[in-house]
């Protein structure tokens, strides 16, 4: 089963429950956690490990200036404005290129091949022996997210393992939708204020569209979450658990600790979760 | 105009908040835009009044006319986005996944692929008490969020570019939407909270945006949550040149302030108020030698 936990507002907790999740479950069995979150990766600090670094690669043009004759034809092509056809020379503008190969096919006297370039990194991690940890890392500068999320749920797949819990980034564009892509059931992670509830009908939109199905966790819950639950209820979303506020939990995480670890009582309250998510994605 | 991004990294630390007691707070002239257009919820504690809306045309994506489809493949073959979907007779373009490259228009044999304008979003307009917002809202699920931060920071410096400030509240993350929220800017203000992750992530950000050359400032919201990891980010601005400028305390005041819809630093007497309004005035200090170095 593929569980993803995601959000729409930034720092609701979404790392928090997907971090307690992979902890308390593999304790009983093989849990692959993948960090999709490819521009702020922080499950690493949860899950401090050995780790094996992979690169992300995606192809860019090059082009050979003494076959090329100037054309035009490629910077014509590119709706990315990544290449510019001067009279005596082209500029590729790496950093605008979107990897499609356009450039390469309509290039008349073949001037044109692809080399790849690094834009970041996929490491792996073992820090518990049924706990392997995936962490996609977008190298500062680079604007590509998605081939890097793409890359990190491609090497989880390849582990194998029954459970795989993907934490996406906030937000609802390409990079939440590629980390969702796929996905049995989706935990969406709120905070019963306005931005979060307004934050949350956009996540529960991408869902829907997805056609992934929903649950929620309220957390940080200050007891004032009658117009979340409302929210809820009307768009026939389950309440799946609700995480109080409390100095001591805001601690536990500021730190780099794990709520399941440093307080071993809320084990259950996370397996109940994962349960409710099963039933959510019609696993038994 | 002096141009100030207000970003952060890690989601959730309290740029929002602290961009709308800015705009409460600030001397002379502003325009505000809020670039996080995946989520935007400045226009909730401004209470704006909506002017005009303008469509946001993102790419252009492929269509594929089933009539004229042959089926025979070379458009999935060739589309590195895995956007075609095959179906019992024709193909599909998957609309979410397309970026637009417009590679299967060449391949096809027949003809049947166009190009097709298609809207993502919508750019809006509005008026508040402290001057002109621009805002937008993505279709969920769209791609193009970086073009549409650039046509939202568009808007605001064609309609207001006379004005004194304009103050950027900045997506999350360090990719595409941040990039092109602090192209052009004259200083970031990065918001961080004390914890391992807030640390983590303000490295990060701070890597991005020296390769733009802004200034950059820094403020932990929520310092006394964690007096040991507030310490640490302290002690690594120092060590990185960065001005700590502002220290926010945990304050319920904020999120009933919040609920309330207006600035914190609007709502009364506060902890959280208090600082922020220090804050404010140390940045307006420095925004203004930035203004003067011109």
């Amino acid at each position: 089963m593929k569980l993803a936990v995601a959000s729409g507002k930034g720092g609701t907790g979404k790392s928090m429950v997907a971090a307690n999740l992979a902890y308390t479950l593999s304790r009983t069995e093989p849990i692959s956690l993948v960090d999709c979150d490819v521009e702020e990766p922080d499950l690493h600090l949860f899950f401090p490990a050995p780790v094996t670094k992979r690169n992300v690669t995606v192809p860019v043009p090059v082009i050979d200036e003494s076959v090329c004759d100037r054309c035009g034809k490629c910077g014509e092509f590119c709706r990315y404005g990544a290449i510019t056809v001067l009279p005596n020379r082209v500029l590729f503008f790496a950093e605008l290129c979107h990897s499609c190969g356009g450039c390469m096919l309509v290039c008349p006297k073949k001037a044109i091949h692809e080399e790849q370039k690094q834009i970041g990194t996929v490491s792996f991690s073992l820090p518990f022996p049924d706990l392997s940890l995936f962490t996609g890392t977008l190298d500062t500068g680079s604007p590509h997210a998605v081939p890097v999320i793409r890359e990190a749920k491609k090497q989880a797949a390849a582990a194998g393992d029954p459970v795989m819990i993907i934490d996406t980034a906030p937000g609802t564009s390409c990079p939440v939708v590629e980390a969702l892509e796929g996905c049995d059931a989706c935990i969406l992670v709120t905070e019963s204020t306005p931005f979060g509830l307004h934050d949350l009908q956009l996540a529960a939109d991408v869902a829907a569209r997805l056609g992934i199905p929903a649950g929620i966790v309220i957390n940080r819950s200050d007891g004032n979450d009658e117009e979340t639950l409302r929210f809820c209820t009307d768009h026939d979303l389950d309440v799946m658990m609700t995480i109080p506020f409390s100095r001591e939990i805001a601690a536990i995480q500021s730190r780099g600790d794990l709520l399941s670890r440093a307080r071993p009582e809320w084990q259950k309250d996370f397996m109940a979760l994962f349960l409710k998510c099963r039933a959510l994605a019609g696993v038994d | 105009m002096i141009r100030l991004a207000v970003i952060s990294g890690k989601g959730g630390t309290g740029k929002t908040m602290i961009t709308a007691a800015l705009a409460h707070l600030f001397q002379g002239s502003l325009v505000l835009a809020d670039c996080d257009v995946d989520a935007a919820n400045l226009e909730l504690i401004l209470s704006p009044t909506l002017i005009r809306t303008e469509p946001f045309m993102g790419m252009k994506t492929a269509v594929i006319d089933p009539a004229l489809c042959v089926r025979c493949g070379e458009c999935g073959e060739h589309c590195r986005f895995n956007a075609i979907e095959y179906l019992a007779d024709t193909c599909r373009v998957k609309p979410l996944r397309c970026e637009g490259c417009a590679v299967c228009t060449y391949v096809c044999p027949a003809s049947a692929v166009t190009m097709q304008p298609r809207q993502t979003g919508e750019i809006r307009y509005s008026e508040t008490s402290r001057g002109h917002l621009v805002h937008a809202q993505l279709v969920p699920g769209a791609g193009n969020s970086g073009l549409l931060v650039h046509a939202v920071k568009k808007t605001a410096m064609e309609r207001d570019g006379t004005c004194d400030r304009f103050i950027i509240d900045g997506p999350p993350g360090t990719g595409c939407p941040l990039i092109s929220t602090i192209s052009g800017v004259d200083a970031v203000l990065v918001v961080t909270e004390p914890s391992v992750s807030g640390l983590h992530d303000l490295r990060r950000v701070v890597a991005v945006c020296r390769q733009f050359r802004p200034r950059i400032f820094v403020a932990i919201n929520r310092f006394d949550l964690d007096a040991f990891q507030a310490e640490e980010i302290e002690a690594w601005c120092r060590g990185e040149n960065i001005p700590l400028i502002g220290k926010v305390p945990f304050d319920p005041a904020v999120i009933r302030s919040v609920r309330e819809g207006i600035p914190v630093t609007q709502a009364g007497a506060s902890p959280a108020a208090q600082a922020i309004q220090r804050l404010a005035a140390i940045l307006e200090q420095e925004l203004n030698r930035v203004g003067n170095q011109r």
